[in-house]
């Protein structure tokens, strides 16, 4: 699924990833840790396609469409409301049954009560929900996750370590973290980056 | 089909936006009728409506400036580009809605500037209407790529205008020239060739603008 050889990526003077390689089948979970700055959110935006090598290969077997991001920023528009917003994304997507869909999704991440409102509203937990909403909605095949427990509440970390576990058969996942320990026994491989 | 799928979905999001925000519109509504009004106190009662002609171009001009540096605000401020780019459709929609966005933003600031110009000055013709409407085309084809281009910048402010005014010195003069001159004609091609040839240009080239 990503196959990386001597992948390296600088902005200017900052060498943020040396000569990485990195190769991962169609169903594994990547794990990735490592200080502030070792280059965790660069490489998942290398394998989004939104940033482009400095040096080396980098392949990745998913289309566009079939990849699913989760960054730092929940990449939503805080003037929609969620029912908007996922619409938007859902049309861009071509998701098929998307109303049955973005409801299932806002029912499992307890946002359909708030399904109305504007999402400037929401806390950083919400947000976070609703974006990982987002980030499912198009059921991808390839999910790249950064800090995907940021800002959730207890309530929020059960129920997306459960979809995880469910997602973890059929996807592959790269998920950047600075808590591995509770990802433990999802992952099947591990990279550090200093 | 697709296309014109993906590109009413962005437009529309923009226009939503804009009817949430409330952000844009006014600011250009409140700029371009501040300025005709010091125009109208700057120019001596014996000045030529030459000059008040070409006073109307600089406002417009500005006007869309103005709407121009928010064009890729809500996208900029909440990271929200790296989405749209990352969506399976293709990312010159992105740039085209956001142009009938800012389009339809612009000719509300007209409706409004016109017939305020023709409180203040004098009345506006068919072919200065035609050259409001050809240059609109052209502003905002080529002011929302550069719009896309500055928003990755710490200087936006500072680099949009740099960027957009030297490009937009053709606009002006066509549209000027349709407007003071008895046969426009000539002028009027010379917006419709602007428009073409910079129509495609932005759209062919977009997704370098929003890609490493």
């Amino acid at each position: 699924m990503i196959r990386a050889r001597g992948l390296s990526k600088r902005f200017g003077d900052r060498r943020v990833l040396e000569r990485l390689d990195l190769e991962l089948e169609g169903g594994d979970f990547l794990v990735v840790t490592g200080a502030n700055g070792s280059g965790k959110t660069t490489l998942l935006r290398l394998c989004a396609g939104l940033v482009a090598p400095t040096a080396g290969e980098l392949r990745v077997d998913a289309p566009r469409g079939r990849i699913g991001l989760l960054a730092h920023e929940p990449l939503l528009y805080r003037e929609l409301t969620p029912l908007e917003n996922l619409d938007l994304y859902g049309r861009l997507y071509r998701v098929p049954e998307r109303r049955e869909r973005i409801g299932m999704l806002l029912e499992r991440y307890g946002l359909w009560d708030v399904r109305n409102e504007r999402s400037g509203s929401f806390s950083r937990g919400m947000l976070q929900r609703l974006a990982l909403c987002r980030t499912l909605l198009h059921d991808p095949e390839l999910l790249l996750l950064d800090e995907p427990f940021n800002a959730l509440d207890a309530e929020g970390v059960e129920l997306l370590a459960r979809q995880l576990e469910d997602l973890r058969r059929e996807h592959t996942f790269v998920v950047a973290t600075h808590d591995p320990d509770r990802l433990a026994p999802l992952a099947s491989a591990r990279l550090t980056l200093a | 089909m697709t296309y014109l799928q993906d590109l009413a979905t962005l437009a529309r999001k923009d226009f939503l936006l804009e009817l949430r925000a409330r952000d844009t519109v006014p600011a250009m509504l409140l700029f371009v009728v501040a300025t005709l009004v010091v125009f109208h106190f700057a120019l001596p009662e014996s000045s030529s409506n030459l000059a008040a002609y070409g006073l109307l171009w600089v406002a417009l001009v500005f006007t869309a400036l103005l709407g121009l540096v928010r064009a890729f605000s809500s996208e900029r401020d909440q990271g929200l580009l790296d989405a749209l780019v990352l969506a399976p459709c293709d990312r010159s929609a992105i740039w085209l809605a956001k142009a009938l966005a800012m389009l339809g933003f612009l000719a509300v600031a007209e409706l409004v500037a016109l017939p305020a110009f023709s409180i203040f000055f004098s009345g506006v013709d068919g072919a200065t209407i035609a050259g409001v409407a050809l240059a609109d085309i052209g502003i905002c084809a080529v002011g929302t790529l550069l719009a896309a281009m500055a928003a990755a910048s710490r200087t936006r402010e500072l680099l949009l205008p740099l960027l957009f005014l030297p490009l937009a010195v053709p606009i002006v003069v066509g549209g000027v020239g349709a407007s003071v001159v008895d046969d426009g004609g000539r002028y009027l091609v010379l917006l419709a060739v602007y428009d073409v040839i910079f129509a495609i240009i932005c759209w062919a080239s977009f997704e370098y603008v929003v890609t490493e």
